[in-house]
């Protein structure tokens, strides 16, 4: 379990970590907290020619906020962050579940976003909370919203030449509800179901990881006479595949159940 | 304390260990430094479950600078002999593939390099070629005539049989008021203890002789299958372990195949070679227990007494039958009534041979596969005959009265009183109030339930009790075997400090505490003035084949032999000191530091003065006593002896009680189960550390936890493993284990010198099956297997789902999907661009070198890669079933270092006003590399790659592309 070989560059600016992939193409890769590339590599399942650490870009390494909006560098750490003060409660609630304390320790919140993995709770928040990616490279800077960033199994909306700058998440607005729950096989497993809920005046915003090849959101009516119909379409059209460690009949039923339940929290907290 | 009178043992004294161990400074295998110019072996392992292996293209991996040799199975087998295998039969057992592989994981090539950098650079370029072949992993499949056979010589999968009888079961059974059945299939778990295996080995020609240095944990028995397998007689080979061992629970017995494997390229290579097992080797081919399939009957009365079993056991000890097995499914063959008084049994013992990793010894080795039935079984009886568990349980215990009590099948259970242990047991542990708390939770409409299990654990195996797989003929022919020698060496040197030696081997039990303790209330010392080593040198120290730590046999075989060889030094202190202190021998006492004359501590010899006297005046003293004090003492017990004629086997010496009791709640959503309350009464003996025994009897319990929760090493029908990393294999952590409830209950052997029993495997034995008996008691489940699924709960939880869509066909493997894109092209240009290999070069993701080998053929290179995860591929590509322009079939395999697979996909062209529907439906299997580590995401990833291939046809065969126009303007059409 050696990794093959590879370059190592430690980008001192953002500038040099963005020439650095121009340059090299699909043959680079960031690394930042390495909890889960540093295996990939490890198992030589991931073959990079180059890494760019990014974790020295002192400018990466902050998350700062409005009143609007949370933003948070590429290089926060997951233990950083959960030690702040005040965080916006749905955060709060599921960076707990992200790995164990040992993981959140090196590993960042845009490091889980691009690596897109469909059962990882942080692509899950900031969808379930409608956040943005802010996508950098030398040519250009974009913003792309978490709705659109997700696009498979380990697949994104980013380019090869860019790299997740940061991302944004909407601070709580007053009105909302939050909830989290997730159901693994032990303390920091991968989820095999995981809910994250946004009750609004409107309705519900509800986020299922776990089940398809990326978290997905759907609005669920106010109403919650009209869950149970409403949560057995979404379980449906998520196309639930069975596993080692579960089924998909149990996953359907779970994003029926749990989302129910994290749903009525939700609105609960709201009130 | 440091009052003379009082004893150590018994006490919890801080362990010697721990200072080291918790500060970084413990002296593991991969702490002790090489010699100059060692090498590095990397293997290459097999991702079939069943092959042939049809080739070996090494040239590549030769060339690669710092490869010093690249070994096969046909190197190894010309300098190497098979591994004995422990039944009669045609079968040879090589610690790497010979022309065939038979499990996935399974080594195929040894590199051995500079570095193991290198060594696995060099492991990428090695290419083999596999015919696969139908590969077979349920014992019962394997039976079947038709079967997949593993091993030629041997005609089918059955590699042993044997029928037993005791007393008159058929009359039992005829008598019988009820007959109650269980069926069970007790699956694959091991104890992955942190430390993986390592081998460091050098050959001397002059000597023609193997120096090996490895973390092996014994019995020393394999010393024996080692050497022979080398070649070389037992003295030309050398075999030392290290200071400290990362945990075992028996598995770092099998680290012997890759002492001989090791050892076998450090003489091709002329050099030292060291190897590391990393935790992707050691999760696919280490030492798994065994998985069992067993049919258990009883004849029960009307009042609950049960007159007879009926076993019937299929062992599956996967694809070789490794030494000692198929010792899981005899080291019990005594104590197959357990704790009950059962006095007619049957049996019917089958070994089979499936495409999985070989077995071997396990923490609990055999226990929990029996007690699993025998315990479920329990609980039948019970609610067949409407008593409770406990009644079926107390009628049928072994009567104290009766102990030492000879049990049906040969074993002497050496004392106990397990009436008395399970009644303080229920008292002590809360069981009235366990009950409430049931009753309370029902009444809320929540699932709990309790679960009751009695043991009997067996400790020191008899190194006899595995010919009982023998017919009492073919035993006869081959000599008998039985007892379990121990051994302890104890000196004094020229300054009177004392050292203590035995052949123990030990995995951070803190044998080193207890010996000090055991050998200082012999000598009137302090434990800290004892210097304790217990790692093994075969060239230098005493051993014997039953040396090591296995069998729970610490704790009543080696610190009761060291206790003997206290007492003969003792008792030659006693004699120096005599003449001088003017008494007689049996008047002086040591303690304190000093001998004295009983009576009169005034009257002293220091002890270092009288210990250290041979060395400095040996000419003071009489000529037997001359001699520096060095005392090896030998102990075996003479109840462990060999299988009598009638197959009675007494399989090990002493037999500790336990009796567990638990209280579960399975939520009613998530099918979680959660151990409310946990209590284990243990009755093993003499206990001599009391926070030593309930460090055992935790880490047993949370073993045992993971067995019945979450650990099961698992493979697909085809061979494939799909628990090839530590997300997949789930291992109970901190946040998962419950504290148990500890209660003892001593009861001393009669057969060991300080009266311990072993009692490190007995939760491993008990604790599965009262999880169990819970379980099915919280859900009325009439089977439970392990380990309790959470989605397989929630099943009966839930009921049948609402509108469920078609499920997969059970037991198939294939992923499925299917899709469609809309092209703006007309169909004949797609159908052109499909038939085209220039076309298709550009269509398939990441191909290069694409060829046409037919009309409809093409290979091509392609890396594939989602994610960070990218792997380069050989794929083949068919055409058929053409049906110009609608549709065809696109078939195809890849094979690279991450993987294999192989998928059809059926391809539909519709016209849509001039654009064109491009639809697919596709089956695939993946197998090897990837599939044993990425199993979650292979159905996503999978979905990738394919969609990636018909996004890049439907951008390709756009008018748009200027690419397409060029293309199709050479191919003659218009754009």
């Amino acid at each position: 379990m050696k990794p093959a070989k590879f370059d190592y560059v430690q980008a001192e600016a953002l500038d040099e970590a963005l020439a650095t992939l121009r340059a090299e193409g699909e043959g680079a890769r960031i690394i930042a907290g390495g909890q889960s590339l540093l295996p990939m590599l490890n198992m030589r399942l991931a073959r990079p020619a180059v890494l760019v650490d990014i974790m020295h870009i002192a400018a990466l390494a902050e998350a700062t906020a409005t009143t609007e909006t949370l933003r948070i560098g590429a290089a926060v750490r997951q233990a950083a962050l959960l030690a702040r003060p005040s965080l916006h409660p749905l955060l709060a609630a599921a960076l707990p579940w992200v790995g164990h304390a040992q993981t959140r320790s090196r590993g960042t919140l845009c490091g889980s976003v691009a690596h897109a993995d469909p059962s990882a709770e942080i692509p899950l928040v900031l969808l379930a909370l409608q956040g943005e990616i802010l996508l950098r490279s030398a040519r250009r800077a974009r913003r792309v919203a978490a709705t659109d960033f997700f696009t498979g199994m380990m697949q994104t909306a980013r380019h090869e030449d860019e790299m997740i700058e940061a991302i944004t998440i909407p601070q709580p607005r007053t009105g909302e509800g939050y909830a989290f729950r997730e159901v693994g096989r032990r303390h920091g497993d991968f989820a095999i179901v995981a809910c994250a809920a946004a009750a609004h005046a409107t309705g519900v915003r509800l986020a299922i990881g776990g089940v398809a090849d990326h978290p997905a959101a759907r609005e669920l009516p106010a109403d919650s006479a009209q869950w149970d119909d409403a949560l057995d379409a979404f379980a449906h059209a998520l196309d639930a595949r069975d596993d080692l460690h579960a089924t998909a009949t149990y996953r359907r039923q779970l994003v029926r159940k749990l989302g129910r339940q994290v749903m009525q929290e939700a609105a609960a907290c709201r009130a | 304390m440091d009052s003379p009178g009082d004893k150590w043992v018994g006490q919890s004294l801080p362990r010697f260990e721990d200072a080291a161990l918790l500060t970084g400074r413990g002296r593991y295998f991969d702490d002790c430094g090489t010699p100059p110019g060692t090498l590095h072996a990397a293997i290459l392992r097999s991702p079939h479950g069943h092959a042939r292996i049809e080739g070996i293209e090494t040239a590549a991996a030769r060339a690669l600078p710092g490869v010093a040799a690249i070994l096969t199975g046909e190197d190894i087998r010309a300098t190497t002999t098979s591994l004995v295998v422990g039944v009669k039969a045609p079968m040879e057992c090589w610690p790497i593939a010979v022309e065939r592989v038979r499990y996935v994981g399974e080594p195929v090539v040894v590199v051995v390099a500079t570095d193991r950098y290198v060594a696995e650079d060099a492991l990428d370029l090695i290419e083999v070629r596999y015919a696969p072949l139908p590969a077979v992993t349920d014992p019962v499949a394997a039976l079947a005539p038709a079967a997949p056979v593993l091993h030629d010589g041997l005609k089918g999968n059955l590699a042993s049989e044997r029928r037993f009888r005791y007393g008159d079961p058929e009359a039992a059974f005829a008598a019988a008021a009820h007959r109650v059945r269980i069926d069970v299939a007790y699956p694959r778990s091991a104890c992955t203890p942190i430390e993986c295996y390592g081998v460091l080995a050098e050959y001397d020609p002059g000597e023609d002789s193997y120096d090996v240095f490895a973390n092996f944990q014994g019995p020393f028995s394999i010393h024996a299958v080692i050497a022979r397998a080398l070649r070389v007689p037992g003295n030309r080979l050398r075999l030392r372990t290290p200071p400290d061992s990362g945990g075992s629970f028996g598995v770092k017995q099998g680290v012997f195949p890759y002492i001989v494997l090791i050892a076998a390229a450090a003489k091709a290579c002329g050099r030292p070679v060291k190897w590391v097992e990393d935790r992707l080797e050691h999760l696919a081919a280490s030492s798994v227990a065994t998985n069992r399939v067993t049919r258990l009957e009883a004849a029960v009365t009307a009042d609950g007494i049960i007159t007879a079993l009926d076993w019937d056991q299929l062992e599956d000890c996967g694809a070789q039958l490794r030494a000692p097995e198929p010792a899981t499914l005899y080291r019990m063959h005594g104590n197959m009534t357990g704790a009950y008084a059962i006095r007619n049994v049957a049996i019917r013992n089958r070994v089979v041979l499936t495409n999985k990793a070989p077995t071997g010894l396990n923490r609990g080795f055999g226990g929990p596969q029996v007690y699993f039935a025998l315990e479920r079984l329990v609980q039948r009886i019970a609610i067949t005959l409407g008593l409770h568990p406990l009644d079926v349980i107390r009628l049928n215990l072994v009567p104290t009265a009766a102990m030492p009590y000879r049990t049906a099948s040969g074993a002497l259970l050496d004392s106990g009183d397990y009436a008395t242990a399970l009644e303080t047991a229920l008292r002590d542990g809360r069981h009235d109030e366990l009950l409430r708390r049931r009753d309370a939770a029902r009444a809320q409409g929540r699932h709990y339930g309790i679960g009751y299990t009695a043991v009997v654990e067996p400790s020191v195996s008899n190194m006899g009790y595995i010919t009982a797989v023998l017919t009492p003929a073919e035993r006869k022919r081959a000599g008998p075997k039985n007892g379990a020698q121990a051994t302890a060496t104890i000196q004094c040197d020229a300054v009177g400090s004392v050292s203590v030696h035995v052949a123990s081997v030990p995995q951070g039990q803190g044998h080193r505490t207890v010996l000090a303790q055991v050998v200082a209330d012999e000598l009137g010392l302090r434990p800290q003035d004892i210097r304790v080593v217990t790692d093994i040198d075969t060239a230098k120290d005493a051993w014997s084949i039953a040396s090591g730590n296995y069998a729970s046999r610490f704790a009543p075989a080696v610190a009761g032999v060291a206790r003997i060889a206290a007492q003969q030094l003792r008792a030659r202190l006693t004699r120096i000191a005599a003449p001088l202190l003017n008494v007689p021998p049996e008047d002086v006492v040591l303690a304190g530091g000093k001998l004295h004359a009983s009576g009169n501590a005034d009257n002293a010899l220091p002890f270092a003065r009288v210990a250290s006297s041979p060395h400095w005046a040996p000419g003071t003293l009489p000529a037997e006593d001359s001699a520096p004090l060095r005392e090896t003492a030998w102990w075996t017990p003479p109840e462990l002896t060999a299988p009598n004629e009638s197959d009675e086997v007494n399989s090990s010496l002493c037999h500790g009680f336990i009796f567990d009791f638990c209280g579960v709640e399975v939520d009613r959503i998530t099918g979680e189960t959660r151990i409310d309350h946990y209590v284990t009464m243990h009755d093993c003996g003499t206990v001599l550390h009391p926070g030593m025994v309930a460090g055992q009897v935790t880490g047993g319990f949370a073993h045992a936890l993971g067995a019945a929760l979450y650990e099961a090493h698992s493979y697909a029908d085809d061979g494939s493993l799909q628990t090839g990393t530590f997300a997949d294999y789930l291992v109970p952590t901190a946040m998962e284990v419950p504290a148990p409830i500890i209660l003892h209950h001593e009861s001393p052997s009669p057969f060991t010198p300080l009266g311990a029993k072993g009692v490190g495997e007995g939760n491993c034995m008990s604790t599965p099956v009262c999880i169990a008996n819970a379980v099915a008691d919280a859900l009325g489940l009439h089977d439970v297997t392990l380990p309790l699924l959470p989605a397989t709960l929630a099943a009966h939880l839930h009921g049948a789902e609402p509108n469920a869509p078609a499920a997969a066909p059970k037991g198939e493997r294939l992923l499925r999907g299917e899709g469609q894109a809309r092209v703006n092209a007309p169909r004949e240009q797609l159908w052109a661009l499909l038939l085209d290999p220039d076309a298709l070069m550009a269509i398939v993701p990441g191909a290069h070198g694409i060829q046409r080998t037919s009309p409809t053929d093409y290979t091509a290179e392609v890396t594939l890669g989602i994610g960070p995860v990218k792997g380069r591929y050989r794929v083949a590509l068919a055409l058929s079933d053409l049906d110009e322009p609608n549709a065809l079939t696109l078939s195809g395999n890849a094979a690279g270092a991450l993987g294999f697979g192989q998928g059809r996909g059926q391809v539909t062209l519709t016209d849509a006003n001039g654009a064109t529907i491009i639809a697919y439906r596709y089956e695939a299997a993946v197998g090897g590399k990837v599939a044993s580590i990425a199993g979650r995401l292979l159905d996503g990833a999978t979905r990738v790659v394919i969609s990636q291939f018909f996004a890049a046809l439907a951008r390709q065969a756009a008018p748009q592309a200027p690419w397409w126009q060029r293309l199709l303007q050479r191919l003659g059409l218009r754009a």
